[in-house]
């Protein structure tokens, strides 16, 4: 196996505020990692640090074997970083369809047919496609989710970021998004997946890191971790919301 | 469920009947210089031309995001470059339209490489500062009247047709022509794949760069194109009105505000907006502009009332109680269910 991430010494503060300090870990092709920690962790902006909306202080980032620290987000989407946001951002004033079409074109560089295609297969994977001609803007907070699953799926990712995907929804809305994200796991997308709702993440990941104010604190197999001192430590306040 | 029973199309009925409509109007107003009268002819083609200007401070601005209150640069640039090239190069005047929009494209890349480095409202700012330098710039320039401005030569003029009405129904035609172009080419252009990057800079730039899209290079690529139809239409401007000087030519009332005025109330981000707006605009001015500064204060009302009122213009309205599509841009999904009912 071979690694298709690799942080390596990524920092980056905001003055006095450090949101990840001296970060490395490599994620393995195929890999399901989970990533916990309190609120302001640093969490989100480590997505944002691998996926370049946030430029890094120092440190590198390796994805499929090439240096990407210096690249843009849109580069590094178009060669197969993709991720959904905690907050969802749709396309509001276009459709379900368009907004999946512009992953499917911009970043998989797709045309015509094809692209068309793919965005209705993913749209029946994440259960949206009786909503495909519905404005994005009008979507409840479950279908914004699924949405933002949808985008990332149509940019043909090999490395998907989830951020708190689950968060908020009902129970059985939980349990169906959970089995879509082990099929797109199964499908061979390596995944990292922030979540506060641990017992989703615990049903997918392979391993799991902890973060909290920017470090990395502990890492391994999830149930260790979990179980670790340090971790039910930090962990006492997100286990009562779990 | 098979997916092959689904299909995506781009068209729509409504679209189908506006393009008719559209088409035949269109082809009315061609043959305008032979029923119109020389007054009626001469209020179209200035309509034209300010349809041509909403629709694209509409593509920069409501798509691109980028708020330039200083469009009269390259109005007044265009307009120059015609005076320039047909007196000092003996470039025939139609000829020089084109030029003039070359020129403009040449002119805007530097000029974007300095305001491209502005954000929000000190990019509007600076695109302002930028149309106040193009004005004393040309003020300096004594070969072309300096800062009392200057006609263009009879012989000139005279060059472009025989006899006067000829000329009018060509300046009539070259209006109508750019019109057609510029809302073609914004329509053509939207529905692109650069377009739909566009749209999706106009609703989240955040989403935007995380899904490929590069949007410094397109907003950049908008600005270029925009700039350079926009010095286009002001060489076709000053080409009917045959006198220019950097106040008339570098006018922000003119030539950006009652522009801004148009896409506002007819409905920012939408191609069928500034169509909207241009009509609404001279519908007002020809029966108020007699009463002078009454006039200008009737326009600010109707633009606060609609900011307030109706935020997507007066095409947002309709569209959203109709569902009214007149150039289709989007896809739409057709459900096996609907396929067996068509």
């Amino acid at each position: 196996m071979s690694a298709i991430l690799k942080l390596d010494g990524v920092s980056k503060s905001f003055g006095a505020v450090t949101v990840a300090d001296s970060l490395s870990y490599e994620l393995q092709q195929g890999e399901a990692l989970g990533v916990i920690g309190p609120n302001g962790a640093g969490k989100t902006s480590m997505f944002n640090l691998i996926t370049g909306t946030l430029p890094s202080d120092s440190g590198r980032l390796v994805f499929a074997g090439q240096d990407v620290t210096r690249q843009s987000a849109a580069t590094r989407s178009r060669s197969g970083i993709a991720r959904s946001f905690q907050v969802p951002q749709p396309f509001s004033g276009l459709t379900v369809f368009e907004n999946a079409m512009i992953a499917a074109t911009q970043s998989a560089g797709l045309t015509g047919r094809e692209a068309e295609r793919l965005c209705l297969q993913i749209l029946e994977q994440t259960e949206l496609l009786s909503k495909a001609n519905t404005l994005a803007g009008k979507l409840t907070l479950l279908d914004r989710k699924r949405l933002e699953l949808t985008r990332a799926l149509c940019a043909k990712p090999k490395l998907l970021l989830l951020d708190e995907i689950a968060g908020g929804l009902t129970e059985a809305e939980c349990t169906s998004l959970v089995q879509t994200i082990k099929d797109i796991h199964a499908s061979g997308v390596s995944i990292i997946w922030i979540e506060h709702v641990v017992h989703a993440l615990l049903a997918v990941v392979d391993r799991l890191i902890v973060i909290d104010f920017g470090k990395l604190v502990a890492q391994g197999d999830p149930k260790t971790v979990m179980d670790s001192k340090e971790v039910q430590e930090i962990y006492l306040g997100i286990e009562a919301d779990a | 469920m098979n997916l092959d029973s689904y299909t995506v199309t781009r068209g729509s009925k409504s679209a189908k009947i506006a393009a008719i409509l559209g088409l035949i109007v269109i082809v009315i107003l061609i043959t305008a210089p032979w029923w119109a009268g020389r007054a009626d002819m001469r209020l179209l083609g200035e309509l034209f031309l300010y349809l041509a200007l909403a629709s694209l401070w509409n593509l920069m601005a409501g798509y691109a995001g980028l708020v330039s209150v200083g469009q009269q640069a390259y109005v007044g640039f265009g307009g120059y470059m015609l005076f320039a090239l047909t007196i000092f190069g003996g470039v025939n005047p139609v000829f020089a339209i084109a030029l003039a929009g070359l020129l403009g494209a040449a002119i805007a890349v530097p000029v974007a490489a300095l305001i491209f480095r502005l954000r929000g409202a000190y990019f509007a700012i600076g695109t302002w500062v930028m149309a106040e330098v193009f004005r004393l710039s040309f003020a300096q320039v004594g070969a072309l009247g300096g800062g009392s401005g200057t006609s263009l030569p009879v012989g000139i003029v005279r060059s472009m047709a025989d006899g006067r009405s000829a000329r009018e129904a060509l300046s009539y035609w070259l209006a109508l022509g750019v019109a057609t172009l510029v809302v073609a080419a914004v329509y053509l252009f939207l529905r692109s794949r650069k377009g739909l990057a566009l749209t999706a800079i106009r609703d989240n730039e955040l989403a935007a760069g995380s899904l490929g899209i590069d949007i410094f290079r397109t907003k950049f690529l908008v600005y270029i194109v925009t700039c350079a139809m926009t010095a286009m239409v002001g060489a076709l401007i000053f080409l009917q009105k045959l006198r220019i000087s950097p106040d008339a030519a570098f006018s922000v009332n003119d030539w950006t505000a009652f522009v801004i005025f148009i896409v506002v109330i007819g409905g920012i981000g939408t191609i069928e907006g500034p169509i909207i707006g241009t009509l609404i605009f001279f519908a007002l001015r020809e029966t108020l502009a007699d009463l002078g500064t009454i006039y200008l204060m009737v326009l600010g009302l109707v633009a606060i009332v609609i900011m307030l009122k109706a935020p997507k213009g007066i095409w947002g309205l309709i569209k959203d109680r109709m569902n009214l599509q007149i150039f289709p841009l989007g896809y739409r999904v057709e459900t096996p269910d609907e396929n067996k009912g068509a």
